[in-house]
């Protein structure tokens, strides 16, 4: 008998005897079932663009990163080049992307591009790191991020500076509605790594103390451009 | 040879003598009830998210098979190696295999207290590997060579002082008071190994059955990093961690964190399916998945306790447990601590010699009210100890039980007893505290109310005569 | 005689079965679930006549209600232990939620505070009737401690099982006590009573403990 079917008799075995159902049993009056969504239980969220975009900025502000809705690439660009002058960056790393092309352009800085594959210590010794993204998530301020959008698994977790590039249209009032825009996206052939971002990195490891920047990003900026 | 339940005891009385260390616990969890109410009362429902919660969970238990059998097949179509291990030993020896295979010398790890329960680590070291904790709390008690304190906080138990020390006495860095630098110390010794490690091994929150994806919940960064870059990725799950469906994380997410941290959601939601995929620009080449059992099955087959296997591993439990907070997460002396552990264990290593976890509780119920799962944590300590009972019954607890019975059904003995009680009362004062005070468990740390000095039975017929 | 006094005092009869010994939760809680049911069968006999059936201690009243059932399941008299468990009510779910009753003509001046004993708060759902009737009366100042719903650690066998966790648990539960600077703790279940008077007289605490059903009686 190989292990696996070891297992799958040893379960079967256990499950000749039935355990009673909770549904039967549900607390709230309404019966449900295995349709009910979660949506009808999770934090609500509003109809249009606007609240949505209102809820992300609350939630992503409340989580430590900075949120910017841009006017224009123009300002988009201002912007990152105000952060590459504080943080005194010398090397970035990006993937190559409609807007990541645009905005890296505009900066002038040494890159490490992760497209074709990269050497670990030139991704390692980058300032910062700028992506883009498969969707925004209302609810909870997230950040979708898969391999193909952002680069690969790496470039948004070890540069110190994440910067995010999105279009209105990748808002999504929730993760159900984000999972379900990657399903329709990717269909069977999804990527290897899909992650939500929910603020800059962070632990509660020392005395429950909050400390950002654990060993992810220490800031995170997400800008939003037409 | 000390029994587990005595180490448990000598274990607890040192805890719970130890006034700033219930102190620290005490002061560690009280923001937390805030926390968690605050992102509670954010759900539309909360009580209507715990019954769908419970019924999904129920839903993939009671079809363990076919959830398992969907989650392999589609994780092996994109290249994923699965490895069912029925046993602790299975599992060890096939990820030593893998590791000895790929001429491996540094692993890095990510949190996973799968790979506590089957001692991984002190496998690994023994065979020559080099094992580095990643997550911050693992990394810290992995240097202090003790197990983690709590499910989700590992180094709950200390302050910052006895880290700095810590870190001064092993790796040499600066004393430091502020919590960010010590954090800034392990970030650097990290990102090293990240870069460095040929293997990188993690655990899994979640098993995803329809797109064959693990999910792995975290906040510092560290099982990204830990699974991005190492050239191999071996996960261990437990087989119980699944779920039917994708869209099933959109509730478990958030209420994984809510409960377990008090936090609306975990800072990074990561889902892993397969290796690097053609044209991905980085990612492990090999990406391997352990399935455990260990002992998994038997409670499975217990049905009357099976819900106890849709526990997410929050540590919810552990947090509102009175216990827990006076005899702290190391008197359990197992790997899973608090309410859940003191459920499984008798499950996971044995009934007789893990019983006393099972009585080591006043049954207040703060645990089964907390679940997000509604898992019946305190009645299932009740089940635990009726089990123990009839598979071992025990002669001085029959016979004082017997006794118990006899007293019960024979209401003008009940009344004799009690009034022995009441005259025997001013003699036990005599002997209080010492050996032959039979009250002594009791009057050791607390006073004996005077009993009351006529009962209510004599004032019930006091009134009834004229 | 409390619980009695006040009854009587709303004009009900009341009756109590000389027979009656105990509800057979410590054999229950220590696993000994024949022995339980053998005390608990006596008491199903003695009350089986019973119109209604008011328990002074939060965990008899869910030793009845909520045990009685699973103890009895699939046994020859679980139709009788579920009827039972149907008309047996705690003291202050009684007055409240049967009677509608929240005003008892109680009086009795002091500062207050309310230990939720954990079988009446979880098994039985019961936080809000003794606050209630607490409420009403005249003179009575109630603060809320902030632990009011933490376990006393009192738990039957598990005092004298664990007694060193059992008195840290009564410790914490004392601080907070003591934190609200009441003079009186009241609480619906009389073992944890017992258990924070214990604890409190250890510490040379002037602090009174009283039954629910004693300051309702008071007028």
């Amino acid at each position: 008998m190989t292990n696996r079917e070891i297992i799958l008799g040893r379960i079967r075995e256990a499950l000749k005897v039935s355990a009673p159902n909770p549904a039967i049993h549900a607390s709230t009056a309404e019966s449900f079932s295995l349709s009910a969504s979660p949506q009808k239980w999770l934090p609500p969220v509003g109809k249009t663009l606007e609240q949505q975009i209102d809820l992300f900025r609350q939630n992503a502000e409340a989580l430590k990163a900075e949120f910017r809705v841009c006017a224009n690439m123009n300002e988009a660009t201002e912007h990152v080049k105000r952060l590459a002058g504080t943080g005194d960056w010398k090397k970035i790393g990006r993937h190559r992307g409609e807007l990541t092309d645009a905005v890296a352009r505009k900066l002038g800085l040494a890159e490490v591009k992760t497209d074709g594959g990269y050497a670990v210590d030139d991704l390692e010794s980058c300032d910062a790191a700028l992506t883009e993204c498969e969707a925004l998530v209302a609810q909870t301020g997230s950040v979708l991020v898969s391999a193909p959008s952002a680069g690969g698994r790496a470039l948004s977790v070890l540069p110190p500076h994440h910067i995010v590039l999105a279009r209105p249209n990748q808002m999504e009032p929730d993760l159900t509605a984000a999972l379900q825009r990657v399903r329709e996206k990717f269909g069977d052939k999804f990527p290897s790594f899909l992650s939500f971002i929910s603020g800059p990195s962070r632990t509660g490891d020392i005395e429950r103390i909050l400390v950002l920047g654990a060993h992810g990003p220490k800031k995170l900026t997400i800008l939003v451009l037409p | 040879m000390k029994t587990h339940a005595g180490e448990f005891n000598e274990s607890a009385r040192r805890y719970t003598a130890d006034l700033p260390h219930r102190d620290l616990i005490q002061k560690a969890l009280a923001g937390y009830y805030a926390k968690r109410d605050e992102s509670k009362n954010r759900f539309q429902n909360w009580p209507g998210a715990r019954d769908l919660a419970a019924e999904i969970k129920w839903n993939a238990i009671n079809h363990l098979d076919r959830c398992l059998d969907e989650f392999v097949s589609k994780l092996e179509a994109r290249g994923t190696k699965i490895f069912w291990a029925p046993g602790a030993q299975e599992a060890r020896d096939y990820i030593i295999g893998v590791a000895r295979k790929h001429k491996v010398r540094s692993i890095i790890k990510s949190k996973s207290m799968t790979a506590e329960e089957i001692h991984l680590n002190d496998a690994l070291e023994k065979e020559g590997f080099e094992v580095v904790e990643s997550d911050l709390g693992e990394y810290i008690v992995q240097l202090r060579r003790e197990p983690p304190y709590h499910l989700v906080f590992p180094a709950m138990h200390l302050t910052r002082r006895q880290i700095s020390d810590l870190f001064h006495d092993k790796l040499g860095s600066a004393p430091t008071n502020n919590p960010e630098d010590l954090t800034m110390i392990a970030r650097r010794v990290m990102r090293r190994k990240y870069c460095e490690a040929e293997m990188g091994i993690s655990g899994a929150n979640f098993a995803i059955a329809e797109t064959g994806m693990i999910s792995i919940t975290e906040n510092e960064g560290n099982a990204r990093l830990t699974t991005s870059l190492p050239k191999i990725h071996v996960a261990i799950v437990g087989i119980e961690k699944v779920l039917p469906k994708l869209s099933d994380l959109a509730l478990f997410l958030p209420m994984l964190a809510t409960a377990g941290a008090g936090q609306s959601i975990t800072c990074y939601n990561t889902l892993y399916g397969g290796p690097r995929q053609p044209g991905e620009p980085d990612g492990p080449e090999e990406f391997h998945v352990v399935l455990l059992d260990n002992r998994r099955t038997e409670l499975l087959a217990d049905a009357e306790q099976r819900d106890a296997l849709h526990c997410i591993r929050c540590g919810a439990c552990l947090n509102v447990c009175p216990v827990f907070k006076n005899v702290g997460g190391h008197s359990y002396g197992t790997t899973y601590q608090g309410p859940i552990g003191s459920v499984i264990t008798p499950h996971l290593r044995g009934l007789q010699d893990w019983k006393h976890l099972s009585q080591a509780s006043s049954l207040c119920g703060a645990c089964t009210e907390t679940c997000p799962l509604k898992i019946n944590l305190h009645h299932h300590l009740l089940h635990n100890r009726r089990n123990a009972v009839r598979a071992l019954p025990g002669r001085l607890g029959k016979f004082l039980q017997s006794g118990f019975v006899f007293m019960m059904r024979r209401p003008k003995l009940y009344q004799l007893a009690a009034r022995a009680g009441r005259i025997a009362q001013p003699l036990q004062r005599l002997f209080q505290g010492t050996i032959l005070d039979p009250l002594r468990a009791w009057t050791k740390t607390r006073l004996f109310p005077p009993l009351a000095e006529k009962s209510f039975r004599e004032m019930w017929r006091e009134r009834k005569t004229p | 005689m409390s619980i009695v006094q006040v009854l009587e005092r709303l004009g009900h009869k009341v009756d109590y079965p000389e027979a009656q010994t105990c509800c057979g939760q410590p054999p229950f809680n220590s696993g000994h679930w024949d022995e339980a049911r053998a005390v608990a069968e006596r008491q199903m006999t003695i009350f089986r006549d019973a119109e209604t059936v008011v328990i002074a201690s939060g965990s008899c009243g869910a030793m009845v209600k909520n045990f009685y059932p699973e103890l009895f399941h699939n046994h020859p008299r679980e139709a009788e232990a579920r009827a039972l468990a149907a008309k047996t009510h705690e003291f202050s779910d009684f007055l409240v939620n049967k009677l509608a009753v929240l005003d008892v003509g109680a009086r009795f001046p002091g500062r207050a505070t309310f230990h939720d004993g954990c079988h009446g708060l979880r098994e039985l759902g019961l936080k809000k009737p003794p606050r209630q009737l607490l409420r009403h009366v005249q003179g009575l100042e109630l603060v809320e401690m902030s632990e009011a719903e933490t376990c006393c650690g009192f738990g039957g066998a598990f005092a004298v099982k664990f007694p060193m966790i059992s008195t840290a648990m009564g410790e914490v539960k004392c601080a907070s006590i003591a934190d609200t600077g009441a003079d009186y703790v009241i609480s619906n279940d009389s073992s944890c009573l017992m258990q924070i008077r214990g604890v409190l007289d250890r510490q040379g605490k002037s602090v009174k403990t009283l039954h629910l059903a004693e300051v309702l009686a008071q007028t």
